[in-house]
């Protein structure tokens, strides 16, 4: 089963790598959506999976069966899929906010916190005449 | 003893609440955030002066014992970082309460500070990796929000890249953790110590070591992952940006000490190797982009990146003496930076403007703060008697004996082009007439002007203070580093005695 896992990482790491490289700061976010899922796998694949055998105490035991699973990384997850969700969450919001500012989600075309020279002369010019 | 440990996260998270929920009457939150930050700095005393009287401390939460638990360690390290960053929290409340307007930008930016406070002071005081992740979400959420404070375009702009790099970052480290814990089946860092050492494959833990350098070089801004930092740190307020400038890139590299002295330290000579290239050319294109720039903000944000190289210089030639220079570097450094974007505010309050160009005169018409650029400016260039001169000079002496010749001489020169990029804001903003078409500056009310130079000139007198008697700070840069190089310390205060 891990190695299945595994290759799923690496089938989302690509796909997260391909959405990244766009200039289209929506696919980047989408990107990272995928990039979270991918990290979430790691850590329940790097737990050890077993099948079957949640970790709970039978009523009346006080010790749980031997090769229970791991419940260590699935808490893990848990916390990391709440955060990465409200992140997302976060990025979508400055997506739509940035887009109605600034017109446009292509990144190479966002130049207002880093004039280009050519933009900063034409700028200094507005200014000048103002 | 376990309250000590508590306080400094318990404190500013009850000061974000409570300022939220208070955001309806401007005084009341106002009080809310400034008796938060002193009360902050009250527990953060309290727990350094625990930490130097009796060394190491550590807290299991609920009682559950390490390394089951969550754990919160304070060595001389965590102590000194949480006090400093206390002192900042302090200094960018006050300055915030002089600077930011009334309204709307003001009933956010206090809890959003605290909120940012607790995460940095959890990340410094975490006792096991997943922790530590959380805070550092903890922090980005708080300062992404921070970020956008005001919504104007440049904002959103820088927003958007701070946001895509610090969640590639946040992500990775996430990954990291899964595999160190599939390594090794623990994530509290004494406990980590121990099972690394026991690893059959230290080829696939060198691999996770990089994985990590990368997560948290991109949140400390080194070469070649920086992008995010100029593009970002000038558009916030003055006092978001100041508390940014000081705090956020540094915890970064205080999780770089952390891992690559408590847990990476199985093959020095690849991961700590690599970090001595990453440090030097971070110092190199750090200060040349700096050198490019004619806006007081954004040559300041390009001289932290070259400031970071020292700072993973003290770390990568892995001696005591790298260490202590790179703990000292780090203390001043956080002083004199978020010193030195004050002062811009205060130049953008009092000449209406922070670009080179169009400033000129203050040295004339306001001699008071020219001095109190001065001092912070040229600490950080490393001039004697100063603070940045003692820091500097313990790195270069700590690659001198540790043959790294190449490296202390680029130190040396990067000192030297700091020094340019000072002189170059010392003359165009200060000494230079004040050009005719820049028109007369805007007024001030006398009773914000006090509020906007008291932390600049307390955070002055705090870098003079460090260069005329730089013992006490060696000596905690000292015992900290000494912590870092003989981490059996960390791992008995953790584990209990007897665990070796």
């Amino acid at each position: 089963m891990e190695p299945i896992i595994a290759v799923l990482v690496g089938v989302l790491m690509t796909a997260t790598v391909y959405l990244m490289l766009d200039r289209n700061f929506v696919r980047f976010i989408f990107g990272l959506a995928l990039l979270s899922h991918a990290a979430n796998l790691v850590i329940l694949d790097s737990g050890g999976l077993t099948r079957a055998r949640p970790p709970l105490i039978a009523p009346g035991e006080s010790l749980p069966l031997p090769d229970i699973s791991n419940a260590v990384p699935q808490a893990l997850m848990l916390t990391a899929i709440v955060i990465s969700f409200s992140l997302f969450t976060f990025a979508l919001v400055l997506a739509f906010r940035t887009y109605q500012e600034l017109e446009t989600v292509d990144t190479d075309r966002m130049r207002a916190a880093e004039p280009s020279s050519a933009g900063a002369a034409a700028d200094a010019g507005r200014r000048a005449a103002d | 003893m376990n309250w000590l440990l508590i306080c400094p996260i318990v404190i500013p998270l009850a000061a974000a609440v409570i300022g939220f929920a208070g955001r309806g009457s401007e005084r009341t939150q106002r009080g809310v955030s400034l008796a938060g930050a002193v009360a902050l700095s009250a527990a953060a005393a309290g727990l350094f002066s625990h930490v130097w009287r009796e060394g190491i401390a550590a807290v299991q939460i609920g009682g559950w014992p390490a390394p089951y638990g969550i754990t919160l360690v304070a060595d001389h390290l965590s102590a000194a970082m949480v006090a400093v960053s206390a002192l900042i929290g302090l200094a960018t409340v006050i300055y915030a309460c002089g600077d930011t307007r009334r309204g709307r930008l003001s009933q956010a930016l206090h809890p959003l500070l605290h909120a940012l406070l607790a995460g940095v002071c959890g990340a410094f005081l975490a006792g096991d990796v997943f922790n530590l992740y959380v805070w550092f979400e903890v922090m980005l959420i708080a300062s992404l929000a921070l970020l956008v404070l005001g919504g104007k375009p440049a904002q959103l702009d820088g927003a958007v890249r701070y946001a895509a790099l610090s969640l590639i970052a946040t992500t990775l480290l996430l990954s990291g953790i899964g595999l160190l814990y599939g390594l090794t089946g623990t994530l509290n860092m004494a406990d980590l110590h121990l099972r690394v050492q026991e690893v059959e494959d230290q080829g696939l833990l060198t691999l996770v070591a990089v994985v990590f350098i990368i997560a948290f070089g991109l949140k400390a801004a080194v070469f070649p992952l920086f992008f995010w930092l100029p593009a970002s740190y000038h558009t916030p307020q003055i006092a978001v940006s100041a508390v940014f400038s000081g705090l956020l890139t540094k915890v970064g590299v205080y999780a770089l000490m952390r891992f690559f002295t408590l847990i990476f330290r199985h093959d020095v000579g690849y991961t700590h190797e690599l970090l001595l290239w990453v440090a030097g050319l971070t110092m190199v294109t750090g200060v040349l982009g700096a050198a490019s720039q004619n806006e007081l903000r954004r040559i300041l944000s390009f001289h932290i990146i070259s400031q970071i190289g020292y700072m993973i210089l003290g770390l990568a030639l892995f001696t005591t003496l790298g260490l202590l220079g790179g703990i000292f570097y780090v203390i001043h450094h956080i002083i004199v930076k978020a010193n030195l974007f004050f002062v811009s505010g205060a130049v953008n309050r009092l000449a209406g403007s922070t670009e080179l160009r169009t400033l000129g005169g203050l040295y004339r018409d306001k001699p008071l703060l020219a001095a109190l650029f001065f001092v912070p400016a040229f600490s950080l260039a490393g001039f004697p008697p100063l603070s940045g001169f003692w820091a500097k000079l313990l790195l270069i002496r700590a690659s001198v004996e540790s043959e790294e010749f190449v490296l202390a001489g680029v130190a040396l020169l990067v000192g030297l082009l700091t020094v340019f990029s000072m002189t170059k804001i010392w003359l165009n903003a200060f000494w230079k007439a004040r050009p005719e078409e820049s028109g007369p500056p805007p007024p001030v009310a006398p009773r914000r002007r006090w509020l906007l130079l008291a932390p600049i000139a307390a955070l002055a007198a705090i870098t003079v203070a460090i260069g005329l008697y730089a013992g006490p700070l060696y000596t905690l840069a000292e015992r900290a580093a000494a912590e870092l190089m003989d981490p059996s310390l960390y791992v008995a205060a953790v584990l209990g005695r007897g665990s070796q």
